[in-house]
């Protein structure tokens, strides 16, 4: 039987002070851009997303973010915290400090402070054919796959598309039309699928200008991704898929 | 305040498993417009850990009539056995379906789709648990949200992203009536958008936001069950709500039923498994409504853990960390992330958290919403999933089967729908269908009380945890109802500090509010009227199932005045004969 022992960090713990640096924009308000700050007291085990929320709906509901499920799986509030992306909600204060600075994430058009247009992002997540292409009459059962197939795509299965990676990359920043990691991630999660048999016209499409070869592995997608995929190894992978011609 | 005004055959309301399941279904037979309040990659299906379950037979043993059983009994016999045994035998069809969509499903050695337990679900009748439950990982409920997204984009499905819903309008009244319109509010203009149609059909999801420890998005506030109910729309069996018995402790963040079911085990402060003493034959494998009690009793007897023994353990620390790796990585990253705790070798402190309405807009087998007890189909309006009460889960839902509902019955009713708007004329598009929407919308920006949208909810969130929660007396239940009654005064008072147009998550917030208060009142009332205790409805001063007087599904109507009038409609029975629930 296991041992079960009274743990400290269940205990009530003192709140701390946070100020919140916030980035704010609004269209119907503002020629530019503007910072404002907040001061809000929480626990150090609570969320960025906690501290936001305790600005939002105690000092200024005009303060504006979109978030759902409040613990990293559905991918709405990326933003840049501290300089760096990731889900408001999968960042705790003791991890970032009490000191905080929320950007919106960079490379798409601000909509309103922290909420940007995702539209682009989608377009470019669809331009790679990201769903499953198997002309072949299945029938009636599942199609077999081994552990081992299913397995060398299964760090790109993880992608909630919530744009960390594709707006931490200096390459996207600086051209927008780069199709970027993200959509990268989820034609490799394809690619690399032994069911499916698209994967000569993927490779095409990513081989294009706007394609895997304006990756200049800087590394910052994988850094950014809150959900630990590998993403510059999977770029890596679609570009030596083209380079020799296999996957 | 701009208007447009769009024509489609079919709306969709929401884009998770369910919506987006109809949208797949009904691609390329009628014009369609898919309204979803997020991106559909955002919606809560995403969150589901565990599996889906179907009686594919790939490691052991199974049969589809199994399956039925367990869903019958765990649901405490409310369940409507039809419609259950529908959704169990087309649930094979429904796996074999997703695979071929390319779900990436974890296989067994030979390459078929691989099987766990989860609780509830057994083999022959209760003998033992089986492996039943098909699964990714963690994450099934993520991959058959993109998988199903995925095949939405293959299908060039027409999505209106960041549309809320808030209102739908019917052509002619009372028993007459079909529906004409949904009306939504576009998130990033503030500007309202009426969709004529021959149909829509609700996929908008749960509302667990009603209580303070929950599992739920923030999102998830019952907009399509709440603003039916003030259409004379009634909601189903509301008061069966269920908790789930692994909720990271404070967060309610969900652990999924899986960590059992890959051999974790819940412990008290003595170390003792103590389900073995509430449930002999399944143990932690018991069903949640079941689990959940357990654990509060607990807790409430002295043994729960921490320094105000407010919790118990949920305990992976004998399973091999590779197992873990493989089969949990991602509640066991919750635990690190939002705990500090390594799983692999520290207990995790766990509780009941708001999980799912077993309850909501009453429908058929094929999706068709009802409006009463008698059966009476509404043209035109269709519901499915989580927001739909068909029933298949009765007073407890087993786990996984919210997935297998989601896919089984969203097929389902998009398959009527594209049927029915075949052969159905356009509806005349009534003129004042945008403004109750307007009404409420200008009342909520020009308001100049002093009420805060955020402070009831709390209030609301605090007290239904308390008191309309696991357990419920008739006296906790009247407190409640006279603090729901205060607050619904006090929001008539509320005003919001965003006056404009864009992006006005304070005015969304406003409006849901509305219906987290509707739905939490039904729920109190339908469950105060509900003199037994039956599945996850747990009447304290009622302990007993009452069989000779509640073998029925309960049906909440709004009248006009506001109050609530309760209608009652048999279980469907079938083959299995109520007998005492023990496991």
């Amino acid at each position: 039987m296991a041992v079960v022992e009274e743990r400290p960090q269940t205990a009530a713990v003192a709140k701390v002070t946070v100020h919140l640096k916030v980035k704010r924009y609004d269209p119907e308000r503002d020629t530019k851009p503007r910072w404002q700050e907040y001061e809000v007291q929480l626990d150090p085990k609570d969320r960025v997303l906690d501290a936001l929320h305790e600005a939002k709906w105690k000092q200024d509901g005009t303060l504006t973010f979109r978030r759902s499920c409040a613990h990293g799986v559905c991918g709405s509030d990326a933003m840049v915290i501290n300089g760096i992306n990731g889900l408001a909600c999968g960042k705790l204060i003791e991890n970032v400090g009490t000191e905080i600075t929320l950007e919106p994430i960079r490379g798409l058009p601000v909509i309103k402070d922290l909420v940007v247009d995702m539209e682009p992002f989608f377009a470019q997540y669809r331009a790679v054919l990201p769903y499953l292409i198997n002309n072949d009459d299945p029938g009636y059962t599942e199609r077999y796959q081994s552990a081992e197939d299913r397995e060398r795509f299964d760090d790109t299965t993880k992608c909630i598309l919530c744009a960390c990676c594709t707006t931490s990359c200096p390459v996207y920043w600086g051209n927008s039309s780069y199709v970027g990691p993200a959509a990268i991630v989820n034609a490799h999660r394809f690619i690399f699928d032994s069911r499916d048999q698209a994967a000569d016209q993927r490779l095409e499409i990513l081989n294009e200008k706007s394609g895997v070869f304006r990756c200049r592995t800087a590394f910052n997608c994988t850094d950014a991704c809150p959900r630990d995929i590998k993403v510059t190894q999977a770029i890596e992978e679609v570009k030596r898929a083209i380079l020799y011609d296999r996957v | 305040m701009n208007i447009h005004r769009h024509s489609y055959d079919a709306v969709i309301v929401g884009a998770g498993g369910a919506g987006l399941r109809a949208a797949i279904e009904v691609a390329g037979k009628c014009r369609t417009a898919v309204l979803t309040k997020l991106y559909p990659t955002r919606s809560h299906t995403g969150a589901a850990q565990g599996g889906m379950c179907a009686a594919l037979a790939n490691v052991e043993e199974d049969s589809w009539e199994w399956h039925t059983f367990d869903t019958v009994k765990g649901g405490d016999y409310l369940v409507d056995q039809a419609a259950a045994e529908i959704m169990c035998r087309e649930a094979i069809d429904a796996v074999i379906e997703l695979e071929h969509f390319g779900l990436p499903f974890n296989r067994t050695p030979e390459g078929k789709i691989d099987q766990r337990r989860f609780g509830g679900h057994t083999r022959n009748h209760g003998e033992a648990p089986v492996r039943r439950a098909c699964y990714s990982a963690d994450r099934t409920g993520h991959m058959i949200l993109q998988t199903l997204y995925q095949q939405c984009v293959a299908r060039g499905v027409n999505f209106f992203n960041e549309f809320q819903v808030l209102d739908v309008a019917f052509e002619g009244e009372g028993a007459d009536r079909r529906v004409a319109a949904a009306v939504a509010y576009e998130v990033a203009t503030g500007d309202i958008h009426v969709f004529q149609t021959k149909a829509v059909l609700f996929a908008s999801g749960g509302f667990g936001k009603i209580f303070k420890i929950s599992s739920n998005a923030h999102s998830l506030t019952g907009d399509g069950p709440g603003l039916l109910y003030r259409r004379g729309i009634p909601l189903e069996d509301m008061e069966m709500f269920q908790f789930h018995p692994t909720g990271i402790y404070k967060l309610g963040i969900l652990l999924s039923e899986a960590a059992r079911g890959e051999g974790g085990i819940l412990r008290n402060s003595s170390g003792e498994r103590f389900m073995e003493r509430y449930a002999p034959t399944v143990k932690d494998l018991a069903p949640r409504d079941m689990v959940s009690r357990a654990e509060l009793l607990e807790i409430r007897e002295g043994r729960g853990c921490g320094p105000e023994a407010d919790h118990v353990y949920l305990d992976l620390t004998h399973l091999p960390p590779e197992q873990i790796d493989a089969k949990l990585p991602d509640i066991t990253d919750f635990v690190r992330t939002y705990l500090g705790i390594e799983p692999k070798t520290s207990p995790i402190p766990i509780q009941p958290t708001a999980h799912y309405a077993m309850g909501g807009i009453p429908t058929n087998v094929d999706g068709e919403v009802i409006s009463g007890p008698d059966g009476t189909v509404v043209p035109g309006l269709y519901a499915a999933g989580e927001c739909a009460c068909v029933s298949v889960h009765g007073a407890n839902r087993l786990g996984t089967n919210s997935l297998l509902d989601i896919v089984v019955f969203g097929r389902r009713g998009g398959r009527a729908m594209a049927e029915f708007v075949r052969t159905a004329s356009m509806p005349e598009l009534p003129a004042d269908a945008a403004d109750d929407t307007i009404g409420r919308i200008e009342r909520l920006r020009a308001s100049t009380g002093t009420e805060s949208v955020a402070e009831i909810r709390t209030t609301l969130q605090d007290e239904m945890m308390d008191k309309a929660s696991v357990f419920r007396t008739e006296d906790s239940l009247s407190a409640v109802l006279d603090v729901i009654s205060d607050l619904k005064d006090r929001y008539q008072r509320v005003s919001i500090q965003d006056k404009g147009n864009i992006f006005n998550y304070d005015l969304t917030e406003g409006l849901e509010l509305g219906y987290l208060l509707d739905l939490a009142e039904c729920l109190v009332v339908s469950g105060r009227a509900r003199t037994e205790s039956r599945g996850a409805h747990w009447r304290e001063d009622h302990p007993l199932r009452d069989d000779a007087n509640w073998m029925k599904h309960t049906f909440a109507y709004r009248e006009d005045d506001g109050r609530i009038r309760l209608e009652y409609r048999p279980v469907e029975g079938g083959k299995y004969i109520p007998m005492e629930r023990k496991y």
